[in-house]
């Protein structure tokens, strides 16, 4: 501490360093944020003429409703089906790749395009493979004796959703897969494999225990990203649709405030949204990252 | 493809928001430039926005006639501006005004005109502006059934119509000969259209029989009017924000048995909540050899159904329930002023409604799109330059929305916060058609949820 005062001699030049990020931070984060935590205790009409405080009318009627409530489980399984899916196939697509020798900087460029795909393109893609009139997937399902429908049938729709968002997700989990594969010491697997033990048997007590806290790290990145990045690949293939069946939390967010204008409750909804996140941050870094074997 | 527009839109707008205040700053610089740069001109051009939610052929249409008065004119210069779907565009417009960069005009569809009439700081109504400008004004050269949908309590029309529509029946000729029915007798009843659709479906002529846009529109809220069935108390609405949603008749309730009934059986397909999207396709792919939708999309299946002919029809009816069939009701949109410009920019508003309001220009666009001819010159100046002679099928919407006297169910419908009611509908027959409700149980549940919703409309317009 005492080298870095030296450096900087005038106690403002260190927040003069910091105000521009501190600016970004206050004006596009924590501004929006308490107006948001404002609106959320207000009934509005859409044009704002006339706002009425109404202490915690907004939060009371959010959880009388069964539509919400449905849509908290919804978000639930969406996330952990989101999060699993798409780091077991990167996992999988890692240790693939950190076998090849030549080929696998081929193979990591290749996987990594994904990534750099726009949500809404993503959701276009498939909503196009899976057109129940047009796409290619329900042509070749109706073949196997499955009828596929997702405007109708809601657990097609969430199937759908999670496929779209989970692929996605599989370049940047890849990435750092590949990343955690390779830091891990090559004698300790050499060594192992002298001792008799098999590549599964490698994987799971040596692997895996080791690239530990990059599972970590992504898992918390996932369920942040399946539930808060999510919301254009929702509108661009079942706009949280049929019947609210994929009418994820972010998602209803944005219906309820900017499609059906009722601002007091939409805004009630992402004050919610932020403290689950709050919530779930906390208790990953407290609880989850104690197991971690580093 | 819904989010794309949507996009799409978002980024018109910021364009749009950063054209309006440079506008603003640069007004008085301009007026002394224009002099130089455009040498014509002696004076800076008055612009008036215009956000739209049309896209397509008919966007196309709506610009050609907005350059129509540029053209005829050199004080205004009307900018439209493409705003995504309807309901986009009512956001973007209140999200705008709030921030105080509204547009001059705005489109808004019927479903939002119920939000329009209660923002009244938001709106200058346009029998106000016309008289205050001095541009005439009579709400009888309309055609009764658009004037009865868009007055208030008072009897002033508080918005221009300007594209109203009504939904009607287009069917595939081709697939109808095919299957061996009668290409030039479409079926009248609900009892006539199953049988076709399952000669049809039977035949192989097509896939599928009927496809609909707007279940919410077509299939409950023009049946009940057309069934003469109430959908909300107080006169549907017209008499007050204390209404209450009547929709669950049992006339109501048999047609969405059938819908169910059809769909199981592969007869009807279902085209998606909202305006349906994937409709369309299917009919224009040949899928279904039916498709309900409004007689504004009449220039878009003209265009897109290339491989077969296509026949125009009435909705049909029940008619074990009814012998009389009523008129159908309105939809499309209306044109809104909003607060917030100056005087010049009103005075051109005025002279571009004026523009509209001509027989040349709305006879032009109602034969075009096949939205209705909002006025009774521009349906008598269609007549004698025998449009509909030469394009059968052509006077079917407007036949439809004007057959006999309309009664308090079939006059049209006026609830607040109606888009999201519609939500609310296709949401409860997507469970209908999921198997998880009856018709009357989903119905049911879809009176419950829009009174909740017509109540929280009526706590925060109070």
């Amino acid at each position: 501490m005492q080298t870095k005062r030296t450096i900087f001699p005038s106690k403002l030049l260190p927040y003069i360093l910091l105000a521009p990020q501190l600016a970004v931070t206050l004006i596009f984060f924590i501004w929006p944020a308490l107006q948001a935590v404002k609106s959320s205790f207000e009934r509005e009409d859409p044009f704002g003429f006339r706002t009425t405080f109404i202490w915690f009318d907004n939060y009371r009627r959010i959880f009388a409703d069964p539509n919400y409530l449905s849509s908290l489980g919804r978000t639930a399984i969406f996330a952990i089906s989101v999060t699993l899916l798409s780091m077991a196939i990167s996992l999988l697509l890692a240790v693939a790749v950190n076998r090849l020798l030549r080929s696998g900087k081929v193979y990591t460029t290749l996987l990594v395009w994904p990534y750099a795909v726009a949500p809404v393109v993503v959701g276009i893609l498939w909503w196009f493979i899976f057109n129940p009139s047009i796409g290619l997937a329900p042509y070749i399902l109706r073949g196997l004796g499955i009828s596929w429908n997702h405007r109708i049938d809601g657990n097609q729709a969430m199937i759908l959703i999670i496929i779209a968002a989970a692929w996605k997700q599989i370049s940047y989990n890849f990435l750092f897969f590949v990343a955690g594969l390779q830091s891990v010491p090559q004698s300790l697997n050499e060594a192992a494999a002298i001792d008799g033990a098999g590549p599964f048997k490698r994987f799971w007590t040596i692997i895996f225990p080791l690239i530990s806290p990059t599972t970590f790290f992504l898992l918390i990145i996932n369920i942040n990203y399946a539930m808060f990045d999510t919301f254009g690949i929702v509108d661009a293939t079942t706009s949280g649709g049929p019947a609210q069946a994929t009418n994820i939390l972010v998602y209803k967010v944005y219906t309820d405030g900017v499609l059906n204008l009722n601002i007091g409750s939409s805004a009630a909804q992402s004050v919610i949204l932020m403290l689950i996140v709050i919530a779930l941050t906390i208790v990953q870094f407290r609880f989850v990252e104690r197991r971690v074997q580093y | 493809m819904l989010s794309y527009a949507a996009k799409h839109g978002t980024k018109k707008s910021r364009r749009n928001i950063k054209g309006v205040s440079m506008f603003k700053n640069v007004l008085g610089l301009s007026v002394g430039l224009a002099a130089v740069l455009s040498a014509g001109a002696a004076f800076a051009q008055t612009e008036i926005s215009w956000w739209h939610a049309l896209d397509a052929e008919l966007g196309k249409k709506l610009e050609s006639i907005a350059q129509g008065f540029n053209d005829s004119q050199s004080e205004y210069k009307v900018v439209t501006t493409y705003k995504g779907s309807y309901p986009e565009t009512l956001t973007a417009a209140i999200a705008a005004f709030r921030a105080n960069e509204q547009p001059a005009i705005v489109q808004v569809f019927e479903v939002g005109t119920g939000t329009m009439m209660a923002a009244k700081g938001a709106v200058k109504p346009v029998y106000e502006l016309m008289t205050e400008n001095d541009q005439p004004w009579d709400p009888n050269a309309f055609l009764a059934p658009v004037v009865g949908y868009y007055s208030d309590t008072d009897g002033n029309i508080l918005s221009l119509p300007f594209n109203s529509s009504t939904p009607i029946m287009y069917y595939n000729k081709t697939a109808f000969e095919e299957a061996g029915l009668d290409p030039e007798t479409p079926p009248k009843t609900w009892a006539e259209v199953e049988t076709a659709m399952r000669q049809i479906v039977d035949s192989g002529a097509a896939n599928c029989g009927l496809s609909t846009a707007w279940v919410s529109w077509i299939q409950l809220e023009n049946l009940s009017a057309i069934h003469d069935q109430p959908y909300g108390t107080l006169e549907n609405g017209f008499g007050g924000l204390g209404t209450e949603f009547t929709f669950n008749g049992p006339i109501q309730a048999k047609h969405w048995e059938n819908l169910k009934k059809w769909s199981d059986e592969g007869l009807y397909q279902y085209g998606g909540p909202v305006g349906g999207p994937d409709a369309a396709p299917k009919f224009y792919s040949g899928e279904c050899a039916i498709y309900m939708n409004s007689s504004g999309s009449r220039a878009g299946v003209i265009a897109n159904s290339k491989d077969f002919e296509v026949g125009f029809a009435p909705l049909p009816y029940y008619d074990d329930e009814t012998t009389d069939p009523k008129n159908s009701i309105i939809g499309g949109a209306t044109l809104w002023v909003l607060n917030g410009h100056n005087d010049d920019v009103y005075k051109g508003v005025a002279e571009f409604f004026t523009y509209l309001s001509q027989p040349e220009v709305q006879a032009d666009w109602h034969q075009f799109t096949g939205y209705l001819p909002i006025t009774n010159a521009a349906f008598e100046l269609g007549k004698e330059q025998g449009y509909y002679e030469a394009n059968p099928g052509s006077d079917v919407a407007i036949e439809q929305i004007t057959r006999g006297t309309p009664t308090a169910n079939s006059k049209g419908i006026r609830f607040g916060n109606l888009s999201q009611v519609r939500t609310v509908i296709d949401e409860e027959f997507e469970a209908l058609l999921a198997g998880q409700k009856s018709a009357q149980e989903a119905l049911d549940a879809a009176v419950v949820r829009g009174n909740e919703i017509l109540r929280e409309f009526e706590t925060t317009n109070q």
